[in-house]
């Protein structure tokens, strides 16, 4: 499985644990509710720990954890649901998140532009036919008007 | 008027090309109808009952002569020779091809025009006094503050995918022209004691099914912070607006549910966090400022002689300029309607024949430039009096110099059932039949100031529930109703309309705004308008009238 990250396409090494899994070692995502229940166990985990966000999540909860996460997602359900943007941008500039922030799920390549302003560095398309196309959208504009997060 | 810098053009040629490669992929069946139709949107595109619509930004209702025409070029070339000005200061042509919308937009791009954000859920087009900047009782002119948030607005990439539709409005003067306090964000420019310029900053207002007036949430904000503040307003939307039912996601729904004390502790709170640091320095706020200088007014301009004479001879001349004209802050200078409302055509459309003529006339008497309103008018802000006779008998040559500027025949209304998919009623035909049953122009003047605002539907884009008389049209098991209201207001004393009673049938429509009219003539004090005496009486010497064959 490859994404786009940092504007190049790599291969994938994350893998998303559901609530009922075991964790094995290596990089893993985990639900949100998961990850707060058992962040302290996780202190000696073998990998990297990342979080996986819907757009309905209060991303003040991670203030604390953003030096130990590795990978933030942001699943899109619906790619009108433009939430994911605010928490891409909180995460950055208020809560100085500076790990891997990943769209994941339902958005359109026609977003990947306006979801690097806001830090989104890492892109997963819907289809992996869809990553060079997704990859030129981010440099679709040369120009804007509002300050990009740092 | 502002003048796009490099970055600017850049960006709006960026943004055809965006679209044009959305559209293709669209056509050729590679990209979802869903996605495109949120893209297109974006970009100004509706599908219509008969064709698609594209809805063309006019920032703040200023345009120049150079993109009237291109208008009138756009009507010939891809459309029916005709367009139709809205009530948010934008153009719109009715029957363009789909695929040929990205050529449109492009000629647009040439002459600085674009219609990215005039649709969708996001931040639309910044709307202002039509006077601004000419007006004598202004504070400050809004418009290089509207330019600004034109600029921020535009493809923000965080506020681009919206709970619902999201409207700001400017205004600089003691009356309010630009209906702010029914907008999602009201911006009144303000002095403080100490004489500085601010905001005072308004939210929640909105028309539509639930018409609310927006409140006040900050009575006074410095101007450097007028950024940081909006950011403010629209994080806390973005993040807490209902997105479950679209008929609850607009902010105004958001501030009733969470109360104004929280929502306002909301915004400041978030304001706090960011509001350091991001300021608008002077130099950018002198930079636009620079943009709208005043043009080079003839400053022996009240000296002429000839305005006084044509006045004294020519009574149609002079119903016109007391109609027509306004006052303007430069002596012997005067601001001058053009009246979109003849019974000749549907209320806010122009031929391109009248377009290209209108471009000469804006060139030769008023430095090139022309305003929309928000009442579906148009504006040549700045005509020497000398002029105002010549150029009256060329407007009326072009049928629009009809002398009903703030009377019962300037009606707003929508395009309706003619050409609109969300509609339920037709309002043309109806806007037409009011307008030749009130034909008598002195009739007309003796009645005086009615603002009398219809929509096809509930979506209000005309502005029915704060129409002195509002009509809108309601759809009973397939036939066409109409549902009055009366004492509705968008000015400085905002009021939401009152129901006059139950829905009355299409061809009573115009009997009953007659019969309105009666009552107001028969019962009026003396230089009583007709707002004033619906306030005093309420509604009942009119209902019993409309209702009273029933």
């Amino acid at each position: 499985m490859q994404i786009i990250k940092d504007k190049h396409i790599v291969d994938d090494t994350w893998q998303h644990i559901n609530d009922d899994e075991k964790i094995p070692a290596g990089d893993v995502t985990l639900s949100l509710a998961r990850w707060q229940q058992e962040k302290h166990a996780l202190l000696h985990h073998a990998g990297q720990l990342g979080v996986r966000l819907d757009s309905t999540a209060d991303v003040a909860v991670l203030a604390d954890d953003v030096k130990r996460l590795a990978l933030i997602e942001l699943e899109f359900a619906d790619f009108a649901d433009g939430r994911s943007f605010s928490q891409a941008w909180l995460l950055r500039e208020r809560f100085g998140y500076s790990g891997e922030l990943r769209a994941i799920g339902n958005y359109m390549p026609d977003q990947a532009f306006y979801l690097a302003r806001v830090g989104v560095n890492a892109f997963q398309p819907e289809k992996f036919a869809d990553l060079p196309v997704m990859l030129a959208k981010l440099n679709e504009f040369t120009v804007h008007y509002q300050r990009s997060v740092h | 008027m502002y003048q796009y810098n490099e970055i600017d053009q850049t960006l709006v040629d960026e943004r055809v090309a965006q679209f044009r490669w959305q559209t293709e992929q669209f056509l050729r069946g590679e990209l979802s109808e869903d996605r495109y139709r949120h893209l297109r949107l974006r970009n100004g595109i509706y599908i219509q009952t008969h064709a698609p619509m594209l809805r063309i930004a006019i920032p703040y209702g200023v345009f120049n002569s150079k993109q009237i025409r291109m208008l009138a070029h756009i009507a010939r070339t891809y459309d029916k020779n005709y367009c139709h000005f809205t009530t948010r200061q934008n153009v719109q042509f009715n029957w363009p091809k789909l695929e040929q919308t990205p050529d449109i937009l492009a000629e647009l791009a040439t002459v600085q025009m674009h219609a990215i954000q005039t649709s969708g859920n996001c931040m639309r087009n910044t709307t202002s006094d039509h006077l601004a900047g000419v007006c004598v009782d202004e504070i400050a002119d809004p418009r290089p503050y509207c330019e600004i948030i034109r600029q921020w607005t535009t493809l923000h990439p965080e506020f681009d995918y919206l709970p619902r539709k999201f409207k700001i409005a400017v205004s600089g003067a003691l009356n309010d022209r630009a209906a702010t306090q029914l907008h999602d964000i009201g911006l009144h420019l303000v002095k403080n004691e100490a004489g500085v310029v601010g905001f005072k900053v308004l939210v929640g207002g909105g028309l539509g099914r639930t018409p609310i007036i927006g409140k006040v949430i900050r009575p006074y904000l410095e101007q450097q912070h007028l950024l940081s503040y909006l950011e403010a307003i629209l994080r806390v939307y973005n993040l807490f607006g209902r997105r479950d039912n679209k008929y609850k996601a607009r902010i105004k729904i958001l501030l009733k549910e969470t109360g104004i004390e929280k929502f306002t502790a909301m915004v400041e709170q978030e304001w706090q966090l960011i509001k350091d640091g991001r300021e608008l320095s002077a130099e950018r706020v002198e930079e636009i400022k620079a943009h709208f200088a005043p043009p080079a007014y003839d400053s022996n301009a009240a000296d002429d002689k000839n305005f006084d004479q044509h006045l004294a001879k020519d009574n149609a001349f002079a119903t016109w300029v007391k109609y027509n004209t306004t006052a303007h802050k430069i002596a012997g200078y005067k601001a001058v309607f053009i009246s979109l409302k003849s019974s000749d055509a549907p209320p806010g459309d122009m031929t391109d024949a009248q377009l290209d003529a209108l471009a000469h006339l804006a060139d030769s008497y008023s430095f090139g430039e022309v305003r929309s309103t928000h009442r579906q008018n148009l504006i040549l802000a700045d005509v020497h009096q000398g002029d105002l006779y010549g150029l009256w008998q060329q407007l009326d040559a072009l049928t629009l110099a009809t002398p009903n500027i703030g009377t019962a025949t300037d009606m707003i209304c929508c395009p309706g059932l003619d050409f609109c998919s969300l509609a339920n009623s037709g309002t043309i035909g109806l806007a037409k039949e009011i307008n030749e049953a009130l034909d008598n122009m002195d009739y007309l003047h003796d009645i005086g100031e009615v603002k009398i605002n219809m929509s096809g539907c509930m979506n209000g884009c005309a502005h029915q529930s704060v129409g002195h008389i509002g009509i809108l049209g309601v759809d009973k098991k397939g036939v066409e109703w109409y549902q009055l209201t009366l004492g509705g207001s968008s000015d400085n004393e905002a009021a939401i309309g009152e129901r006059l009673g139950p829905a009355v049938a299409k061809d009573e429509v115009t009997k009953a705004i007659t019969t309105i009219l009666d009552v107001y003539v028969g019962q009026r004090l003396e230089e009583e308008s007709f707002l004033d005496m619906v306030k005093r009486v309420g509604i009942t010497p009119f209902k019993e009238q409309v209702y009273a064959d029933n």
